[in-house]
């Protein structure tokens, strides 16, 4: 299961979080914190997965995380999870988020964190993985996008 | 920034309420800017955006809504409170249009957490949502309902979502299902009934359906995988289609056919086939596949490979399968991509236990893991050796590790790492003393205070309590001295508050194995320790203690003595009485020669310890006479109290349980003018007291420490037979054997796998935590000359059988065969005794009863039992058996006798028993149990030999057989009966009208056939009593009267005298 989906940037400023598990407000800066230590004194040369947190469930989790650019993409799994396999999902995550941005940076993380939210929606749900299907997102996030637009200009037609 | 987003936060509220205020105009007001707010933002792009975001924007921007949640969720993302907005996200949520209803359903899952109290009012609009016709609502509610619904609301919704399996749309049910995977882990009783629903969606023509279902059984299937067994088939097929590119290419990722849906089959495959040849064998040509498969250079196919690995090494191995997966690993080891190396050193240290070979091919790229540059690659590599250590490379992979140490900064590791050292430096101390002392003090220093407390505590213990010859422990005691001493003349600053501790303590008790150390130096060292503002008040404690130790002559008394007196008049009361109690040492000279004798090694090894808590006896005795209620362990507690049916003290349950049992028990007179407050402060001040028996409970506690002191694994053998079977059970069960010198009886303790090898020659016993299953012993007993009777080797064995045959009924007469001694104390736990003992006699059930005597093991022989009795027999294999009845057990003694006339060879018996699954604390009340449903539980087991096909065979068990007598004093039986809260009257017919003394008739039928006790007789009344083998009492009151029988009996335990009196009705009707 996954436990948490955090993304930061590189001075570990985070751009979105998202905990499956239940944790307190200053439990969950925390985590953020020491994951981004334990992350970011990492060469891009070493290997993506992380053990040995001890703030979320102990010998029992893992770190498994991708740096693009400026942004770490950090999944906390458990150890149900295969490693190679959460690495591309995180793949398949900022693809879909490319797709839908169009080339995709920090900044649109930032203004669009309710669209990130939901497209991370449409991937993982619950903390399980629902969907690995790059188009297969898109398709479902468009179209709740079609609704939005539809709805806009029925509003601003009144 | 924080300013600026302290300044939002605080504008956030007002802006919100004027926004209520008035919420018509608002409503227009924030549609039609909000097109104008999404340029907005688009503009900003260019500017210093983080900044401007949290910043308040100049006017109209912010007045909608929707946005306003979006800033809120952005501000508790960095950290800072926004609950004043909570309510507003679900208000928006509950009446928004959909496209607000998202922003609300977002915000109020982001915000709220399972038990927040503002859950509640979300409830109705997750009902409503549901049950809307658009889809995006659905989904909405789904995806909030997995995200937070705590367990007490999951009942409110549980219905709609179950509707949601058979929408339409694929997407609707795929959701549903993980919110019903996502019910299931937080209240698994609640989903129970929808199972075959699951079973539904596993068969759902959407594979995207289907994949969401592997999600459950994965979870069903790892905590019960015999009840999935079943579906073996059809997770095979499915994987089998998978792999085959049956799938559409849709759900193709870098051209390889849905490989998490692969990975999540294989991990379903290696849970069902784990210890299991049948089910494993329908999956090894799926995987061949998914290995052949697998060979496009992508990490997808990596991915998939590793599960596969994982599986093929879980399930009943297939040789060429392992052939190819460990080529396989050998892909990932030599990898020059990081993180395959990784994975296949995972895989490594996964494998190396089954194949260390494994290991030896690798072993050059083991070594350049080790000094690879990632310290990732680098634990994981020092965790595969620490699987491969033995006597030999100990002392190397020691030092890699704690080289590895000094360098990591890292606490977690640190942690875990320390424990593995320590662990593997007391598993092999005996070679190199001087290693064992410098390497724990290198784990004392590096692991410092983050280290398991029980790190040092082991470590004197072992100290304490030595190993196997004194002159060993001399010398490593008086190493340990030695480089404490040294390590005491130079700065101490540094070292941890554990290490400075355990150095006091051994200087204290040791010191004086060092000739021509005076104790004064000894005591003045110490002192310099108590210089140092640094050390907490904790050492200090246990400086002072190792002073008092030591002061056994004048000079270093006195040296002790003043650095005390600083210390008596100390804040800290630990630390003062320690003081106080040196100096009043100091004073008494008698005192002191008495509790300080000199040089007497180890001091805890005369220290007696009476763990039975026997010297309070007397107190609890009193505080039975005077009518407090015997003591009960809490579960049995527990247990009544839910069987208390005559006032409903639900909500109170938790706080009261003890007073409640107890005021039932003794206030029954009047149980509805129960008294709260008097059965509060009458009993709950009760010390724990205990019933019946004095026997100490040690079911389920683990033996680690011997006479000999620790018993690391590799005691396992006469030692911890001796002693492991009879702590946990029958401390009266110490096995012996009556027939011949040369058996050797060994257990094996069975959490150690490599031992298992070492002793399999010899028996197996398991202890109570292999309960599940109640017993699997399997014996392999190789009888000496083998394959061939040849006549060199077996002269006496053809004469033996020779006698037999000539004369079958005379005296047992020692010859090649086999019998295993199988016992069962209180039949949950079962240890067996096997080995060369003669077993000969064609007329088995005749030879067996008139010596079995002399064949029971010796503890065995005095005490009661029943008749033997014949299991199964086949050409060559006799099985009996006969229950003993030992005090605090019952005992069951299987002879297996060769009744061929050839040597017999590869025997094993199984013995189990799948309705008696005993609970590791109370085996009795399982029993019971049984006898409750109507049940007699049965063993059943079977019994193989090279010469004859299995036979299997079965064992009933009655409650009859674990009642013993309960020798009482009518006065005893008295104040008992009184206390005892459970009882059943009935009347018995006597049959034998013309009989004279008929309660004498019956009383005497009822102790020979139950076993029972016999009180006392007065007139035409008797009373008997009996208890459980664990020590649970049962009375009894017999009454004639025109012959009737009346019979009343009483017991603590509910259920117990119900049926007693069955066996007693029976008893009497059989005389």
């Amino acid at each position: 299961m996954i436990k948490a989906i955090l993304i930061f940037n590189n001075h570990g400023k985070p751009r979105l979080i998202r905990f499956y598990q239940y944790f307190a407000e200053d439990m969950q800066q925390q985590i953020i914190r020491e994951t981004f230590h334990l992350v970011s004194k990492r060469d891009d040369n070493v290997c993506n997965f992380l053990e040995g947190g001890s703030l979320i469930g102990g010998s029992d989790y893992k770190l498994i995380y991708r740096h693009y650019a400026t942004l770490y993409f950090v999944f906390c799994v458990d150890s149900s999870e295969s490693e190679l396999g959460i690495l591309d999902l995180i793949q398949v995550f900022v693809e879909t988020l490319d797709k839908c941005f169009e080339n995709v940076c920090e900044l649109d993380l930032i203004f669009h964190m309710d669209k990130v939210h939901y497209i991370l929606q449409e991937v993982v749900m619950g903390g399980m993985v629902l969907e690995t299907n790059m188009n297969e997102i898109v398709a479902q996030v468009e179209l709740q996008n079609r609704m939005e637009k539809s709805e806009f200009v029925f509003i601003s037609r009144m | 920034m924080s300013d600026v987003v302290e300044k939002t936060l605080t504008a956030l509220p007002g802006l919100l309420l004027s926004l209520d205020s008035q919420p018509g105009a608002a409503k227009l007001c924030a549609t039609s800017r909000l097109g104008s707010l999404v340029r907005s933002i688009t503009e900003l792009t260019s500017k210093n955006v983080g900044e401007e975001m949290a910043e308040p924007p100049a006017g109209p921007l912010f007045h909608t809504e929707k946005p306003c949640h979006v800033r809120a969720i952005y501000c508790e993302m960095l950290g800072y409170e926004a609950s004043f907005s909570y309510i507003h996200a679900i208000k928006l949520a509950q009446q928004g249009s959909v496209l607000e209803k998202r922003v609300g359903y977002l915000a109020v899952s982001l915000f709220l957490h399972e038990s927040h109290d503002l859950l509640l009012l979300l409830v109705n609009t997750v009902l409503k949502d549901l049950q809307s016709t658009n889809l995006i609502e659905v989904c909405m509610a789904l995806t909030v309902v997995s995200q937070i619904f705590p367990k007490d609301m999951i009942p409110a919704v549980l219905p709609l979502v179950e509707d949601k399996l058979t929408h339409s749309k694929e997407i609707i049910r795929r959701k549903a299902v993980l919110a019903l995977y996502k019910f299931y882990l937080i209240a698994p009783n609640q989903v129970q009934h929808i199972h075959d629903k699951f079973r539904k969606a596993l068969c759902d023509k959407d594979p995207g359906v289907m994949t969401a279902s592997l999600h459950i059984y994965l979870k069903l299937i790892k905590e019960s995988p015999e009840s999935y067994k079943d579906l073996t088939d059809s997770f095979v097929t499915i994987l089998k289609q998978v792999v085959g590119g049956k799938l559409p290419v849709d759900f193709n990722y870098h051209s390889v056919p849905a490989p998490w849906l692969q990975m999540q089959l294989l991990r379903i495959l290696a849970l069902l086939g784990k210890e299991d040849q049948r089910t494993s064998e329908m999956m090894y040509e799926v995987l061949d596949e998914s290995l052949r498969r697998a060979e496009i250079n992508h990490n997808i196919t990596y991915a998939i490979l590793y599960e596969c690995l994982k599986t093929i090494y879980t399930i009943h191995p297939k040789s060429e399968l392992l052939e190819k997966a460990a080529k396989c690993i050998g892909k990932f080891v030599l990898s020059p991509k990081i993180n395959l190396k990784y994975l296949g050193l995972k895989a490594l240290t996964y494998v190396v236990q089954q194949d260390p070979n494994l290991a030896l091919q690798h072993q050059m790229t083991i070594i350049e893991c080790l000094d690879h540059s990632d310290p990732i690659i680098k634990r994981e590599t020092l965790e595969l050796l620490y699987r491969i250590t033995n006597g030999q490379n100990v002392s190397v992979i020691v030092e890699k590790m704690l080289d590895f140490l000094r360098l990591s900064k890292d606490e977690y590791t640190t942690i875990d790492l320390v424990g593995k050292v320590a662990e593997l430096a007391e598993k092999y101390p005996f070679p190199y003393n001087s290693w064992f002392i410098q390497t724990m003090n290198a784990i004392f220093s590096i692991g410092g205070d983050v280290m398991q407390p029980d790190i040092p505590n082991n470590f004197l213990r072992l100290l304490a309590e030595g190993f196997d010859s004194d002159e060993e422990d001399r010398q490593l005691r008086l190493l340990a001295v030695d480089s404490y001493l040294s390590l005491l003349e130079c700065d101490t600053s540094g070292l941890p508050q554990r290490f400075l501790q355990v150095i006091s303590w051994v200087l204290g008790e040791f010191s004086f194995l060092k000739e021509g150390l005076e104790p004064a130096d000894v005591v003045e060292r110490l002192g310099k320790l108590l210089d140092d503002d640094a050390i907490t008040t904790e050492t200090r404690c246990w400086v002072l203690a190792a002073m008092s130790k030591l002061c056994g002559s004048s000079d270093a008394l006195c040296k002790a003595e003043k650095v005390a007196h600083k210390y008596t008049s100390c804040l800290d009361t630990a630390l003062r009485q320690q003081a106080v109690e040196l100096e009043l040492l100091g004073r008494d000279v008698d005192l002191r020669t008495r509790v300080l004798p000199q040089h007497v090694i180890g001091f805890c090894v005369w220290l007696q310890v009476d763990s039975s808590l026997s010297f309070l006896d007397g107190f609890v005795s009193d505080a039975l006479a005077r009518g407090a209620a015997p003591y009960k362990p809490p579960h049995q507690r527990q247990e009544e109290l839910s069987q208390e049916k005559i006032l409903n003290f639900e909500p109170y349950g938790l706080s009261l349980p003890v007073s409640l049992s107890a005021c039932s028990l003794t206030d029954r007179q009047s149980p509805t003018a129960l008294s709260l407050s008097s059965s509060l402060s009458g009993n709950s001040a009760d010390p724990p007291l205990k019933a019946g028996s004095n026997l100490l409970k040690l079911e389920g506690v683990k033996r680690v420490w011997g006479k000999q002191g620790y018993l690391p694994e590799k005691q396992a053998t006469e030692e911890a037979l001796a002693q492991e079977p009879s702590s946990i059970f029958a401390p009266s069960h110490q096995q012996a054997c009556s027939e011949s010198q040369q058996t050797t009886f060994s257990t094996i303790v069975e959490q150690d796998q490599e031992k298992r090898q070492l002793a399999s020659s010899l028996f197996v016993g398991l202890g109570s935590q292999n309960a599940p299953c109640l017993v699997r012993t399997v014996s392999q007993m190789s009888v000496k000359p083998t394959q061939k009777r040849s006549k060199t080797t077996s002269i006496h064995l053809t004469s033996a059988f020779a006698q037999n045959l000539s004369d079958s009924t005379s005296e047992a007469v020692p010859a090649v065969g086999n019998t295993e001694v199988v016992e069962a104390s209180e039949v949950s736990s079962l240890s067996g005794g096997s080995g060369p003992l003669a077993q000969p006699s064609s007329q088995v059930e005749r030879g067996l009863e008139s010596d079995l005597p002399s064949r029971l093991p010796a503890t065995l022989v005095g005490l009661l039992r029943s008749d033997v009795e014949e299991l199964c027999s086949g050409e060559s294999l006799s099985l009996s058996a006969c229950k003993v009845f030992d005090a605090d057990a019952l005992v069951l003694a299987i002879f297996l006798s060769n009744i061929s006339d050839s040597s017999i060879q590869e025997v094993s018996c199984l013995i189990s028993s799948e309705q008696l699954k005993v609970p590791e604390m109370c085996s009795t009340f399982s029993v019971l149990s049984f006898y409750l449903n109507g049940l007699n539980p049965q063993l059943e087991g079977s019994v193989s030999c090279a010469s004859q096909a299995t036979q299997s065979f079965s064992l009933t068990l009655s409650l009859v057989d674990f009642i013993r007598p309960l020798p009482l004093t009518t006065e005893e039986y008295g104040k008992m009966w009184l206390s005892f809260s459970h009882d059943v009257k009935q009347n018995l017919m006597l049959l034998k009208h013309e009989e004279e003394d008929q309660l004498e008739a019956a009383l005497t039928a009822l102790k020979e056939k139950l076993c029972l006790h016999i009180v006392d007789v007065i007139g035409a009344e008797g009373i008997m009593a009996c208890q459980l083998v664990s020590g649970r009492p049962c009375l009894l009151h017999c009454h004639t009267h025109g012959g009737m029988l009346a019979i009343w009996l009483r017991s603590p335990i509910a259920d117990l005298p119900d049926c007693l009196l069955y066996h007693c009705q029976k008893a009497i009707q059989e005389r």
